[in-house]
């Protein structure tokens, strides 16, 4: 099993939700997120082309997070999914450090907190994360990606994609679609 | 010179505030659901949920209201089976819950009162609060009568208050949604197909192949159910045609984005009427049975050429000839999508005339992919006696002009308040509910000599608004998470009713719109109005009628019901009578010819920025609703404040830097009172400025949003009213730079 989930930037308006849904589906403190839109235009006016992203943590096979982490609180849990237990994080801040992709935050209690692609809350229970359950544009979708008929491994089946920042090396497992 | 009523900031008074808790002891809201699979904290705890509809914005999607098992509110998600939001939320709806969090909220009743000469509000008690306001009403109704006191909403406690003020005899009653924002698309439809556009907009998104967005920037502007469609639509191969002066991100999903000059877009919509005529890309048949005026507007379009809309919206006339055919291919699965907020430069419902009648030569009103009809239930009132018939109608009040009006013009009745020879009734008393008119309306100095001749403004609402600090009495409504409200009763592809209850008590000293109207109904001896005990009895009453009851919607939240009539689109060749004078669709319109203006609309440019000036553009944002989100701790979170869109070239002239900090002055000299940060975007014509509406409060007492950016609305003090039905135009106002100020608000320009 391998845990996935693209984005497709066709359809994201980066209305936010997806953030907002996070932090009251995992009580995520006001003033931080695990989830975050980006917004990058190129050309002059009037040839201009926006993409527009939301992004979390990647989920990377090869996480340097995980590597760096020195109490093991960063691990691979089901499905390829990186946790941190926040009982066994010593805030060290080592993991936001190695992550390319910025997606740690300093939870005020004491722990570093990203995305859990909501394993235990929902996906255990058959539910989407609850960014893709909530986006007005249905432009994410998740799934496993050794079961061809997920919905992730069907659009990338299907269309153009990209990974960021491929050349750290991560094998990080949040998609684009293009 | 100082006014009577001087603005009082709520801040300078909240010390010792006493915030009385409900009284009344409640069980738990809500039941423990089975078989709800939506329903677990992140660290387990199982949640229970209540039924509601929005109150962020007015798409006003039906949801779930997700609560532990201490009662505390954890989540609100969207309602599977809601026609507005299929189960989703936008942003906005998602962090509804900081409404009801907002420590900035007012929490208890407050009395203008004076202090050493000085104006002061004072706390005071329900009781006292709505005595002050009912001896005031009566005093107005003897001395001018009941109609000139005047309701101005935006939001559901309109209907209580609105039933309130009937049976007190007024029937003044507006809501800025019209001459401040959609009135000119209803008028220019209503005048054409002889029917309006509703709300949500009866337009087929999800099946469309073909969509043109004229200024309208869904996406930003986050009405749910209809940006959802519009994904669809994409998925499905849609093409979408966006025409704006900003790349907007409707822009940036387009096949065709044309980079229109501002103020022109009615030149286009005749140019593309030219093509389409020219070129034969019509529907015939339609045309022929449905319509009337085809060979006048034939005429009346002739020299309306690409080559001549070149010269007016600098849009090359390939492209102009390009985007008709893709119209015309998609056809009549083409929607020329109307907007909302369509009052910009004066003429709009002209405008909206030229859309109509695009879209009535595609053939697309009334066909799949274009234009459905809506069905809405009958939704029977619990009896009360007849009210009472009011001596003077509300459109008394601007008597003679905006003849096509079809709802009241909340812009005539301000302008009615402020005192008038040649008027008969001057407004003696405003209740505000759920609108901040100084955010609403432009001109905020007309809108201020309104207030200062008033001999009462009672506001009622959730946030301390700037209008808060004008008001002789401020009433705090409870959040729509702590409320019961009237049955939301909407129109769509299926007739569908929605329940909103409360899922927490309500905070603070506040209370609910309803309970607010039923009092000090029966402080105006008006009880006989208000025969139910409470909303429980009589919106169980009201749904009994339509076959279910409060208990059944409690645990459902939304009932679809079957249409009478499967006539969601016309018939192939069925017999349509029209609701307009020749019965037809008017491609010449009768009812704009009788009343004096142009049957079929004429193109009139209308001013351009002086030297050194910028047209000032404004728009939306995804998690904003106006300037009633502006404080909300979760969307703040999001974005906090607003940012001034400005093209490289013009930062280049000006020598601004991404992030610097200027106040803007407009072509009256009037300067904001805040500065905002700049952004060098590629994504802005070099003519004009824009920023998203709703931002640089004025309350200290509003902590995350007092001075966060500019309020637009304070330079828009040029209007250009539409005569046809007194929408004000707010989009020809030019505005400058300046880049050097003291932060403390008086201006120091360099």
């Amino acid at each position: 099993m391998r845990y996935a989930m693209a984005v497709d930037t066709k359809k994201c308006v980066g209305c936010s939700d997806c953030v907002v849904a996070c932090q009251t589906e995992n009580d995520v403190p006001v003033g931080f997120c695990r989830d975050w839109v980006v917004e990058v235009t190129d050309g002059t006016y009037p040839q201009l082309e926006t993409e527009i992203r939301s992004e979390r943590c990647n989920h990377c096979d090869n996480s340097p997070c995980v590597r760096c982490c020195p109490t093991g609180a960063s691990h691979y849990a089901e499905g390829g999914v990186v946790l941190v237990t926040h009982d066994e994080c010593i805030g060290c801040g080592a993991c936001i450090a190695s992550c390319p992709y910025d997606a740690r935050y300093p939870h005020p209690d004491g722990y570093v907190d990203k995305c859990t692609f909501c394993l235990h809350n929902r996906v255990e229970q058959g539910l989407d994360p609850a960014c893709v359950s909530v986006c007005p544009t249905k432009c994410m979708y998740f799934g496993d990606l050794d079961d061809p008929n997920s919905p992730v491994s069907k659009v990338l089946k299907t269309r153009k994609f990209k990974t960021l920042i491929p050349e750290a090396g991560t094998k990080p497992q949040l998609y684009f679609l293009i | 010179m100082k006014s009577r009523r001087d603005f009082i900031k709520i801040s300078a008074l909240g010390l010792g505030a006493t915030a009385v808790a409900a009284g009344s002891a409640q069980a738990l809201f809500g039941s423990p659901l089975f078989g709800n699979k939506n329903g677990n904290t992140e660290s387990g705890t199982p949640l229970r949920r209540t039924p509601t509809y929005c109150e962020i914005c007015f798409w006003q999607c039906a949801g779930w209201v997700y609560k532990d098992g201490d009662g505390n509110i954890k989540k609100i998600t969207g309602n599977d089976d809601d026609q507005h939001c299929n189960g989703r939320f936008c942003p906005r709806g998602t962090g509804g819950i900081g409404q009801y969090m907002d420590e900035d909220r007012i929490k208890t009743p407050l009395i203008r009162t004076k202090v050493n000469g000085k104006d002061t509000f004072k706390e005071a008690s329900w009781d006292e609060a709505l005595d002050f306001i009912a001896n005031k009403m009566q005093q107005i109704k003897r001395d001018h009568g009941p109609e000139c006191v005047a309701l101005f909403t935006h939001g559901s406690g309109g209907a209580h208050m609105g039933h309130m003020l009937k049976a007190y005899g007024s029937g003044t009653i507006a809501a800025p949604s019209f001459a401040q924002c959609r009135g000119p698309r209803e008028v220019g439809f209503l005048t054409t197909f002889g029917d309006i556009i509703y709300s949500p907009e009866r337009i087929d998104i999800r099946d469309t192949r073909c969509m043109v967005l004229i200024g309208s920037h869904l996406g930003e502007n986050m009405h749910n159910g209809q940006v959802q469609e519009m994904s669809d639509a994409i998925d499905k191969g849609a093409t979408i045609i966006t025409v704006d002066p900003r790349f907007s991100t409707a822009a940036s999903k387009s096949k065709f984005w044309l980079p229109i000059k501002p103020a022109t877009d009615l030149a286009l919509l005749l140019s593309w009427i030219n093509v389409l005529i020219e070129n034969g890309w019509y529907d015939k048949e339609y045309v022929e049975k449905y319509t009337v005026g085809f060979d006048a507007l034939k005429e009346h379009v002739k020299t309306f050429t690409p080559e001549w809309a070149y010269g007016i919206t600098t849009i090359d006339p390939n492209i102009i000839r390009e985007t008709a055919r893709e119209m015309f291919n998609a056809s009549p699965s083409v929607i020329i999508n109307p907007g909302r907020h369509v009052t910009w430069y004066g003429d709009d419902t002209q405008r909206m005339r030229a859309v109509a009648i695009l879209t009535a030569l595609l053939g697309s009103w009334g066909r799949r992919g274009g234009y459905y009809k809506p069905e809405k239930l009958h939704l029977p009132n619990f009896p009360v006696p007849p009210f009472p018939e009011p001596q003077r109608k509300p459109t008394d009040a601007y008597k003679g002009i905006y003849p096509l009006a079809n709802e009241v013009v909340a812009n005539g009745l301000c302008d009615a308040t402020i005192p008038s020879v040649d008027r008969e009734c001057n407004l003696r008393a405003w209740i505000v509910n759920g609108t901040n008119l100084l955010a609403a309306f432009p001109n905020q100095k007309n809108t201020l000599a309104a207030i200062d001749a008033l001999e009462l403004l009672v506001v009622i609402d959730t946030m301390p608004i700037e209008l808060t600090g004008y008001a002789d009495v401020v009433l705090p409504e409870c959040t729509y998470l702590e409320r019961y409200d009237m049955i939301r009763n909407s129109g769509h592809r299926q007739p569908n009713i929605a329940l909103r209850m409360p899922a927490a008590e309500p905070k603070y000293n506040t209370k609910p719109a309803s309970w607010i109207a039923k009092e000090l109904a029966g402080k105006l001896g008006l009880a006989a109005y208000f025969p139910w005990k409470d909303m429980e009895e009589l919106l169980d009453w009201q749904f009994k009628e339509l076959g279910t009851s409060l208990e059944e919607m409690k645990r459902i939240g939304v009932k679809n019901y079957p249409r009478e009539v499967d006539d969601l689109y016309f018939t192939p060749g069925e017999d349509v009578v029209f609701n307009t004078t020749s019965g037809k669709i008017e491609l010449y319109s009768s009812d704009m010819e009788s009343e004096g203006f142009d049957p079929m609309p004429v193109y009139t440019p209308h001013e351009e920025p002086p030297e050194g000036f910028y047209r000032l553009n404004y728009g939306r944002a995804p998690m904003h609703t106006f300037s009633r989100t502006a404080n909300n701790p979760n969307l703040t979170a999001l974005m906090n404040e607003n940012v001034l869109w400005v093209n490289p070239k013009v930062a280049k002239l000006w020598n601004l830097t991404a992030g610097q900090r200027v106040k803007l002055k407009n072509q009256d000299n009037v300067i904001s009172t805040f500065s905002i940060k700049v952004r060098v975007t590629e994504r802005i014509r070099w003519d004009s400025v824009y920023m998203v509406h709703g931002f640089g409060h004025n309350n200290t007492k509003l902590t995350r949003a007092h001075g966060r950016g500019i309020n637009d609305t304070e330079l828009i003090t040029r209007v250009k009213v539409d005569p046809v039905m007194g929408g004000t135009g707010m989009r020809g106002n030019f505005v400058t730079f300046i880049t050097e100020f003291n932060e403390d608000g008086k201006e120091a320009e360099a």
